[in-house]
């Protein structure tokens, strides 16, 4: 068979039955096999780098790898974005890549680039295939490399005389040796030692991130009777939310830069902070110099490079946050008797009086709609529905992780680590396609839907009934409020004149266009959304004014919290500060 | 932060020979800031197709862990040795030294080739090619002696080392 086929046929070996992609010349017979066959779906997307963020939706909501298909040059430029998304939020991908044939290779030949060397920073590993022998290994080894240890992007690039050429397929059994292997490494006296820093401390915290997603389901079970069996206080990082019941009582909010005030204080004032698959990002940490100045930490991260990158830690616990939680849980039972609950009493009233500050208040008022208001409404008429969010970048962001209350895993995707706007919609499609007849939407910005709504054609195409939340204000809110509070109001640039009448744009892909303008139409039209089972697009334009918050300024430490428009953002944000992002 | 000392390491970097396996090894130095001293790079096991890369950088004790570790995340290495501590041989170093001298400092350049230890590799009229292998510093000043001698031209290989154990 040739290696079009050969491709394929890998594909259907690892379990593949999604493609998401987008032809051309390079990767025509690829697209050739794929038309004389049925095992395989392809969803034609309008954009390559939907096609990865569709992957990527797809494989965050579903636990599977996601598998993107685009040509030669532009093809995989177009890519560039999408995975480098998915590397910073370790989301495992395989993309082809068609080449120009290996002898034109270093020619300039139309549509060729330089693929491999272009992908290299953002994927975590990536092929060029160049000759036919090797084609099936590579296949099953980037699948092997995208899904093993820390999850990642992984590229072939598959050149068109290579997919045209014959060879025989062996087939996944006949064991094809996978020369990389991540070695595990759990040491039981850190175990011993973790647990017995678990016995002891006063004010201790789990700081819980998108790794525990990544690590499954069983994870998250096991990560949620620990936590439970201990009582101690949970905040998630945005990439981690649903990995702990939000609902939980032990649950304190997300913490970081738009964090509730209680989880960012608890932070603070901790003296253990459990941090479990999470990496102690800037947007958690604040200002270094200041971050949890007395705590101990334990660090559980299945990537040693994650380790002591930001943040020194005394105990790394290298690993599977599955293996090494349940190796915690079972320390922890051996000594039950030394669990003592009044060792965290004083610790809890004190987080309790930071609940009552009420950080996620805002004022209530029937006109404009207040962005707060819409989304809290949208989870409290969602909320028994097992729904799958996803969102684009900037403050609506923000406010679906603080308002939003997700339980479980897999239901979150938005873009963490690269914020990339645009990231919402397709995202959308991947996690229709992975969880048919399940509720899903997209809550987006106007400004960030702007810029991959291209994939309106993708939904009417496949009828996914994917449901746009657009929380709209016209603005670059994010933008404009970082310039409000750090460059004296000069809005520069972040209004977005002639906006579309988003309800015809709906209407004109064949999409229900929906809009409220005041607060007492949104439940109305939150229930409308919900009960059309097509796509539908509501157009909640919201509050122009409204600023995401609390909010700890670039360069401020936790305890610098900004809770209001009232509270002075002069006084936190130094010059320092003003030359981070 | 504590630690904030910038240290000097020799790293050995093991690595599958495959096509692109030394620009993602350069591509992590040059993509997170890191600095590269010196670099040599050759096939050491021609039947499993391994080559050795060899990475002299500097950085705190924080970076130069982070930078095994991140080089141990690559696919295609496989294995990553510090050789700054003492269980490795003193850092070696080959130059070939190409020097233009007027015929009447011959000797000189003779005398100052046998203190060094330099063999003489090839020679006409008035240029002199000498081989030299020492330690940096001990080129260093070789090099150095020579440039007051004549125009030179120098070829250097980069540091290596290796395990004694």
């Amino acid at each position: 068979m040739n290696g079009a086929k050969i491709v394929l046929k890998s594909l259907v070996d690892q379990g593949v039955d999604i493609i998401f992609g987008y032809p051309g010349g390079a990767t025509l017979p690829i697209y050739d096999e794929l038309f004389k066959q049925k095992k395989l779906k392809h969803i034609l997307v309008r954009h390559e780098q939907g096609a990865v963020h569709a992957a990527e939706g797809y494989a965050r909501s579903s636990g599977k790898v996601g598998v993107v298909c685009v040509t030669s040059g532009p093809g995989a430029t177009n890519c560039v974005t999408g995975l480098a998304d998915a590397y910073m939020d370790s989301i495992p991908i395989v993309c082809l890549t068609g080449q120009v044939p290996t002898k034109l290779i270093g020619n300039d030949a139309f549509q060729e680039a330089d693929t491999t060397g272009i992908t290299r920073p953002v994927t975590k590993h990536n092929y060029l295939v160049n000759n036919i022998k090797d084609l099936e290994k590579i296949i099953h080894e980037a699948f092997h490399v995208a899904k093993s240890g820390r999850p990642g992007p992984v590229l072939v690039d598959l050149p068109k005389d290579i997919q045209n050429e014959e060879y025989i397929y062996r087939g996944k059994k006949r064991g094809n040796k996978i020369n990389f292997q991540p070695k595990p490494n759990i040491n039981l006296n850190s175990i011993k030692k973790a647990t017995s820093l678990i016995l002891k401390s006063k004010k201790p915290i789990f700081y819980c991130g998108g790794g525990v997603i990544n690590s499954g389901l069983e994870a998250s079970k096991v990560l949620t009777k620990l936590i439970r069996k201990t009582k101690f206080p949970c905040t998630n990082t945005l990439m981690g939310l649903g990995c702990f019941p939000a609902i939980d009582k032990q649950f304190i909010g997300m913490l970081g830069m738009h964090g509730t005030y209680e989880a960012n204080l608890a932070m603070h004032d901790s003296d253990l902070i459990i941090a479990v698959g999470a990496r102690f990002d800037d947007r958690v940490t604040g200002n270094l110099s200041k971050f949890s100045p007395y705590a101990k930490k334990i660090h559980i991260d299945i990537d040693p490079s994650s380790i002591n990158k930001n943040v020194k830690v005394d105990i790394a616990l290298i690993g599977d946050v599955k293996i090494i939680i349940n190796s915690i849980y079972k320390e922890l039972e051996k000594n039950i008797s030394f669990l003592k609950f009044e060792n965290i009493k004083k610790w809890w009233s004190q987080i309790n009086i930071w609940k009552k500050k009420n950080c996620l208040g805002y004022k209530k008022i029937n006109y404009p709609i207040k962005p707060q208001f819409a989304l809290e409404r949208l989870y409290e008429l969602t909320k028994n529905k097992d729904c799958f969010i996803t969102t684009g970048v900037g403050q609506h962001q923000m406010w679906a992780a603080q308002y939003y209350k997700f339980n479980k895993p897999n239901r979150w995707m938005t873009s963490g680590g690269l914020g990339t706007m645009g990231y919402g919609l397709p995202a959308a499609i991947g996690a229709q396609i992975a969880n048919p007849g399940k509720l899903v939407i997209d809550i987006d910005g106007e400004a960030s839907f702007l810029m991959t709504m291209q994939e309106l054609s993708t939904i009417c195409q496949y009828k996914l009934p994917v449901k746009i939340f657009i929380v709209n204000n016209k603005w670059m809110g994010m933008v404009r409020q970082w310039q409000e509070l750090i460059h004296g109001g000069r809005y520069s640039e972040s209004y977005t004149e002639s906006l579309p009448d988003f309800v015809k744009l709906a209407e004109s892909f064949g999409i229900v266009g929906l809009r409220a303008e005041k607060s007492s139409e949104v439940n109305k039209a939150i229930k409308e959304m919900i009960k059309i089972k097509k796509p539908v697009l509501l157009d909640m334009v919201v509050d122009q004014y409204e600023n995401c918050f609390p909010m700890i300024p670039s360069g401020a430490a936790h305890n610098e919290i900004l809770l209001g428009p009232d509270d002075q953002a002069d006084e936190t944000v130094n010059e320092e500060g003003m030359v981070l992002v | 932060m504590e630690d904030q000392k910038k240290e000097k390491h020799t790293i050995s970097v093991l690595v599958n020979d495959e096509p692109g396996a030394l620009a993602r090894v350069i591509g992590l130095f040059s993509g997170r800031g890191y600095n590269i001293d010196s670099l040599t790079v050759a096939p050491v096991n021609l039947t499993k197709k391994h080559s050795r890369i060899i990475i002299v950088t500097s950085g705190t004790k924080m970076i130069i862990d982070q930078i095994i570790h991140s080089l141990e995340r690559l696919i295609q290495v496989k294995k990553v040795i510090d050789l700054t501590s003492g269980d490795s041989t003193s850092e070696r170093e080959l130059a070939l030294v190409k020097v233009t001298s007027k015929s009447n400092k011959i000797n000189l350049l003779k005398k100052t080739a046998k203190k060094y230890k330099a063999k003489l590799i090839f020679n006409n009229s008035k240029k002199y090619a000498f081989e030299i292998t020492n330690s940096p510093d001990i080129i260093n000043s070789f090099i150095f002696e020579l440039n007051k001698i004549g125009t030179i031209d120098v070829s250097r290989t980069g540091i290596i080392a290796i395990l004694k154990n």
